[in-house]
C-alpha cells in the first residue's frame, strides 16, 4: 500500500535523522519509526553495556537515562531520543576507565552475581541517587530526609534480578545514599 | 590446631563484579564475529500434529542465507534417552518442537523467513495429563522411547527401598497418606539463552560460543548429534546471564545453529526471545507426589512410602533422573527406620522439564515437611519438637548408605527455632489466632542435599593447572565453570591463602575446552568443594617444587617454611626471597623447570548400586528454615516477614558470596512457593511472559537473617561443604507450613496463590457449619 496524502491522512515517514547527545558524544543517526533506542543502542552504536532480557518493558535490564530520567530502552522510540541527552552503563565510567560511585557500591557490597540485571540496575539506581541530590537539605536543619528501605525496595521493584534475592543491591544503594548525603551522626 | 587463615572465609567481593558492573562483559548476546549471519526457528503452531513444510516463499528472501529442515540434515537425536530429533520430521509433539530454520544477514530477515514457511498442520488431540498417558488406548506419545518399560508412554523409573516397610507400619500410632502437586517453575535467567556457532570451512572444525553449564558433556553431546569427532569441537562460554540448571543440557537451538554454520561456512548466532525463553527453555518437573507416612508413640517417624507420578513432557532431559535426589529426602532427611520409593517419568504432549536448582528436592521436601506436620498434630507434639527429635547425627549411615560424617541438622534446627521462637509465641499465642483479617503463623522446614559432588556420572572429578610467571603472577586454569556464583573468586581466595600471592595478582581461566582440563560440569553444589580440591592438589605439587629450590637459595636445609606476602621464608620469619625470583632461578638455573602443576581431584564417592544405595557424595549439607508469614483472610494475600536460615555450610569460605547465594535461594524459594507457575492448557503455555509469570521484585524480599554453621568437614576444602541449591530447597516447604499454620487450614500443592488460600478458608468454613 502507498502513503497517500490526498485523502487527508498524513504520509507515512519512513525514516528520520536524528541527533542527540549520547554518553556526552553528538551522535547523528537515522532512524526508522519504530526503531527502539535499545536498537539504536546496541545494534547500531555498539553500546552494548545495555542488555537486552525481554523487550517488552517487564526487567528493566534495558535501563538508560534520557535527560536524567530512568526509561526502558526497549519501550522507547529512538525518534523521541532527538535533541536530548542519554546516559548508558558505558558513559557511566569515569574518565581513564574508573568505575563510576555507583557501580563501586555494588560490588563493594556483593550485589552483582551473574551481572546481567546491573548495567539496568546501575541506571536506576544512578537515577535514584542524582534524584536524592536534587532535594534540597531541610534549610532550617539543614538535615535531608533519605529514602526508607522500602522506598528504596519501590523504587527498584522495575528491575528484575534472578540471583542476588535484592537484599544486597538494596543494601548498596541505602550505602550510598548514607555516604553521599547522610546527616553527620 | 586449625590453621591460621587470613583469606579464606572474608567476605571478598567476586574478582569479576568490577567487570560486570561496568557493562563491559561479553555475554553471549553481545558477541559479534566477521560476516555473522542470525539464526531464526520456526516452532509448531499445535502441540500435537503431523505436518508438511512449503519454503517456497522463505527461499525467495532477499538475505536469506540458508533454510534447514529434518529432511536436510544428516544428524543424531540428542537426550540421555536419545528421544529427542534435532528437527522434526513430520510430526510435533510439544508446543516447543523445531520444525525448520533459518540463518540470515539480519535478525529481522531470518524472522521475516520463518513467518514466510509454509506449514500445512493435521491437528492431532494432545495428551497433557500423565495419568492419561498412562491408560491402556493413549495414544504413543514419543515413537522413539526405548520401550523398555511396563507402558509404552514411561521414559523412565526409579526404585528404592530400606527397612521392614510392614512391620513399621504395624508399630506406627499414625499413620497418614496425602497427595501433593507441585507446579511448572521457569528458570527465567535475566540472559536469555544464546549460541554463536563458527565453523571453520577449511578445516572443518567448530567453535562454540555456549552458555552451558556442563562444557565437556556438552563436547561429547554435540559430537555424537553431529557425528562428529569430540575433538573438533571447541567450546567457549562467554560470561552467563544466569544458570539455575537450565544449561545443564544441551538443546536442539545449539545444535541447529551448529548446522547452520556447517552449512552457510559462516558464524551464525541464535539468541532467544523473552516468549521463546519462556516456551523453549526448560521447567523445574511437575509432579504428583502420594506420600504415606508413619509415627510412632514417642514421635519418632517409622516408615514412608512414596509414589511419584512425573509429568516428564514429550522428551526425556536430564531432569527424568531428579529421583536421584528427591529419593534422598525421603530415604535420609531426619531418622526414618524404612522407605519404599517409586518414581516414574512419563511423556506427554506437554513442554520437557529439565533440570533446576534443587533437582526435585524442593518438591520432595516439600511433601516430607508438609506431612511431617500434620503428623505432629495428630500425635500432639509441637512442630519443632518432632523435627528435633528426628533431626540426622554426624556418624549416621542412613538407610541409603549416606554417610554423614559430619551434619549439622541437630544444630540447624536448634538455631531456627530458638531465632524464631518469640515471633512463634506471640503467633499462637496471640488473641488474633485463627481470627481476625490478618492472621500470622511460623513454618519450618529442614533439608538434605549432596555437599560434595554427586557421583550420578562415571567420574565426578575436576582438573586444575596451576602456575606462576616469572614475575610472580598466578594462573589458575579449572575444569570448573563459573556461571555468577563466585566461583573464580573462591579459586583465586585458596591460592592466594596457599601461595601468599595478593588475590589481584592472580587469574582464573575457566572458559575453553581446548585449554582447561576435564571437569563434569556445574552443578550439584559441587563447585568449590571439588574444584577447591583440585586446585588444593595442584598448589601442594607446586609448593614441593618451590620449596624445593627457596631452600638451596635459603641455605636452610629442611626448615619449614612459609609463603607469605609474596615470599617463601622460614617459618620464623628470620631468612625469605621473593616468590618471583625462586619461579625465575626455576626456569633459568637448575633443574630448568616451569613453575606449574596439575592435578586431578575425583571426590571420595561411590557410584550407587541398582538399589540406588552407597555413597553418593563426598559430604552432606543440611539446613533448616523457619518463615513467617501474615496472610489476608479478605485478599487470600500470603506477606513473608522474616526468614531465619540456619545452614551447615561446613566452612564459610567467602562470607560475601555465601549471603549471596543464601539471599537469593530464598526469593527463588519464595517465588516458587507463592508466585511462580508456568501455566500449560492443552499443551499451550498461556504466560510466556514477565506480566503473567510473577518473578519476585525487590519489594517481596523479606529480612533473611542468616546464620552458618560449620562443621568441617575433612573432605572439604578447609572444611566447606557445598551451598549453591540448598537455600532454596526448603523455602517453600517452610511457607506452606506457616501458612497452614496461620488458617488452621491444609495446603498440598503450590504456589500457594491468593484463589487457594481463600478457598481454602472457605471449605474450612463450610466444615466448621456442618460440624
Amino acid at each position: 500500500m502507498t502513503p497517500s496524502t490526498e485523502s487527508g491522512s498524513p504520509p507515512i515517514i519512513n525514516e528520520r535523522t536524528i541527533v542527540c547527545q549520547i554518553n556526552g558524544r553528538t551522535v547523528t543517526q537515522p532512524v526508522q519509526p519504530l526503531t527502539s533506542l535499545l536498537e539504536l543502542l546496541r545494534d547500531r552504536l555498539g553500546l552494548r553495556g545495555t542488555k537486552s532480557a525481554c523487550n517488552e518493558g517487564e526487567c528493566g535490564a534495558c535501563t538508560v537515562l534520557v535527560d536524567y530520567v530512568a526509561v526502558n530502552a526497549c519501550l522507547f522510540l529512538a525518534v523521541n531520543a532527538h535533541g536530548s541527552n542519554i546516559l548508558t552503563i558505558e558513559g557511566m565510567l569515569q574518565p581513564g576507565g574508573g568505575l563510576d560511585e555507583v557501580q563501586r557500591a555494588l560490588v563493594e557490597h556483593g550485589a552483582v552475581q551473574c551481572g546481567f540485571c546491573t548495567s539496568g540496575m546501575a541506571m536506576r539506581i544512578r537515577a535514584l541517587v542524582n534524584e536524592q541530590g536534587a532535594h534540597p537539605a531541610d534549610p532550617a536543619s539543614g538535615m535531608r530526609v533519605l529514602p526508607s528501605r522500602a522506598d528504596i525496595q519501590k523504587q527498584l521493584e522495575g528491575n528484575l534480578c534472578r540471583c542476588t534475592g535484592y537484599i544486597k543491591i538494596v543494601d548498596a544503594v541505602e550505602a550510598l545514599l548514607q555516604k553521599k548525603y547522610g546527616n553527620p551522626a | 590446631m586449625k590453621k591460621q587463615l587470613d583469606i579464606i572465609g572474608k567476605g571478598i567481593p567476586k574478582q569479576d563484579a568490577g567487570l560486570r558492573a561496568s557493562g563491559r562483559a561479553v555475554y553471549g548476546q553481545d558477541i559479534v564475529l566477521p560476516g555473522m549471519l542470525y539464526g531464526a526457528i520456526l516452532r509448531t503452531e499445535y502441540p500435537s500434529a503431523a505436518f508438511s513444510l512449503d519454503l517456497t516463499d522463505a527461499l525467495t528472501l532477499p538475505g536469506v542465507a540458508c533454510i534447514i529442515t529434518a529432511d536436510d540434515v544428516d544428524v543424531n537425536r540428542i537426550s540421555y534417552k536419545r528421544d529427542h530429533p534435532v528437527l522434526k520430521q513430520g510430526e510435533v509433539c510439544c508446543i516447543r518442537d523445531e520444525i525448520a530454520a533459518v540463518a540470515a544477514e539480519t535478525r529481522e530477515i531470518a524472522e521475516e523467513a520463518v513467518r514466510r514457511i509454509k506449514v500445512r498442520y493435521e491437528i492431532r488431540k494432545p495428551c497433557c495429563d500423565p495419568f492419561d498417558a498412562l491408560q491402556e488406548d493413549a495414544p504413543t506419545i514419543n515413537r522413539f522411547a526405548g520401550g523398555k518399560f511396563s507402558h509404552k508412554n514411561i521414559a523412565e523409573t526409579f526404585h528404592y527401598a530400606h527397612g521392614d516397610l510392614e512391620a513399621e507400619r504395624a508399630r506406627s500410632k499414625i499413620v497418614l497418606s496425602r497427595r501433593f502437586s507441585l507446579p511448572r517453575m521457569t528458570h527465567a535467567c535475566l540472559g536469555p539463552s544464546s549460541i554463536t556457532a563458527d565453523c571453520d570451512i577449511v578445516s572443518r572444525k567448530l567453535t562454540l560460543y555456549s552458555s552451558t553449564q556442563v562444557p565437556f558433556l556438552y563436547q561429547r553431546d554435540m559430537a555424537h548429534a553431529l557425528k562428529m569427532p569430540p575433538s573438533d569441537i571447541r567450546i567457549i562460554q562467554p560470561i552467563i546471564g544466569g544458570g539455575f540448571g537450565s544449561k545443564l543440557d544441551m538443546y536442539p537451538f545449539e545444535v541447529i545453529c551448529a548446522l547452520l554454520s556447517m552449512r552457510t561456512g559462516r558464524p551464525v548466532q541464535i539468541v532467544y526471545s523473552r516468549k521463546e525463553e519462556f516456551i523453549a527453555s526448560p521447567t523445574r518437573q511437575p509432579m504428583i507426589i502420594d506420600l504415606t507416612a508413619g509415627v510412632d508413640a514417642e514421635g519418632k517417624f517409622t516408615f514412608r512410602e512414596v509414589d511419584i507420578v512425573k509429568d516428564n513432557g514429550a522428551y526425556t532431559s536430564w531432569g527424568a533422573t531428579t529421583p536421584f535426589v528427591i529419593m534422598q529426602a525421603f530415604s535420609s532427611l531426619y531418622k526414618v527406620r524404612a522407605c519404599r520409593f517409586d518414581a516414574k517419568a512419563v511423556y506427554t504432549n506437554n513442554v520437557f522439564a529439565g533440570s533446576f536448582r534443587g533437582y526435585g528436592n524442593p518438591q520432595a521436601t516439600f511433601a516430607l515437611e508438609r506431612m511431617i506436620d500434620l503428623l505432629a498434630a495428630a500425635i500432639g507434639m509441637d512442630q519443632a519438637e518432632i523435627r528435633r527429635i528426628n533431626a540426622n547425627e554426624p556418624g549416621e549411615i542412613t538407610g541409603q548408605g549416606l554417610h554423614y560424617e559430619t551434619c549439622g541438622h541437630g544444630e540447624c534446627l536448634d538455631v531456627v527455632i530458638r531465632q524464631s521462637e518469640r515471633v512463634r509465641n506471640t503467633a499462637n499465642g496471640g488473641a488474633s489466632r485463627l481470627q481476625g483479617r490478618y492472621r500470622s503463623g511460623v513454618g519450618f522446614a529442614s533439608m538434605l542435599h549432596v555437599g560434595g559432588g554427586a557421583k550420578i556420572y562415571r567420574s565426578d572429578g575436576c582438573g586444575t593447572t596451576v602456575r606462576i610467571d616469572p614475575y610472580g603472577h598466578c594462573t589458575i586454569i579449572t575444569g570448573s565453570t563459573e556461571i555468577g556464583q563466585g566461583s573464580e573468586t573462591v579459586l583465586a581466595m585458596i591460592a592466594s591463602e596457599e601461595l601468599g600471592i595478593a588475590p589481584d595478582r592472580i587469574s582464573v581461566i575457566n572458559s575453553d575446552t581446548d585449554v582447561k582440563p576435564w571437569d563434569v560440569g556445574v552443578h550439584a553444589s559441587r563447585t568449590s568443594f571439588v574444584a577447591g580440591n583440585s586446585l588444593l592438589g595442584a598448589i601442594a605439587i607446586l609448593r614441593k617444587k618451590l620449596e624445593s629450590k627457596a631452600r638451596q637459595l635459603l641455605q636452610c636445609g629442611d626448615a619449614e617454611l612459609a609463603f607469605r606476602n609474596g615470599l617463601i621464608e622460614t617459618e620464623d620469619g628470620a631468612a625469605h626471597v621473593a616468590l618471583d625470583k625462586v619461579v625465575r632461578e626455576m626456569h633459568f638455573g637448575e633443574p630448568n623447570e616451569l613453575a606449574v602443576a596439575n592435578f586431578f581431584y575425583e571426590p571420595p564417592s561411590q557410584f550407587q548400586d541398582t538399589g540406588f544405595k552407597g555413597n553418593v557424595s563426598g559430604s552432606y549439607a543440611f539446613a533448616a528454615q523457619a518463615i513467617e508469614v501474615e496472610v489476608d483472610c479478605c485478599t487470600g494475600n500470603v506477606k513473608v516477614k522474616n526468614v531465619w536460615v540456619a545452614q551447615d555450610v561446613g566452612k564459610v569460605l567467602n562470607q560475601m558470596l555465601l549471603e549471596g547465594q543464601i539471599h537469593g535461594g530464598v526469593l527463588q524459594g519464595i517465588g516458587y512457593a507463592l508466585y511462580e507457575e508456568l501455566l500449560m492448557d492443552g499443551g499451550y503455555i498461556i504466560n510466556p511472559n514477565f506480566h503473567n509469570y510473577k518473578l519476585p521484585t525487590a519489594s517481596d524480599v523479606p529480612p533473611i537473617h542468616f546464620h552458618p554453621v560449620e562443621t568441617y568437614d575433612r573432605h572439604g576444602p578447609y572444611g566447606a561443604k557445598g551451598v549453591g541449591e540448598a537455600p532454596l530447597i526448603p523455602t517453600a516447604a517452610a511457607i506452606a507450613n506457616a501458612v497452614s499454620n496461620a488458617l488452621g487450614v491444609e495446603i498440598s500443592s503450590l504456589p500457594v496463590t491468593p484463589e487457594k488460600v481463600l478457598r481454602a478458608l472457605e471449605e474450612k468454613n463450610h466444615k466448621m457449619h456442618l460440624a
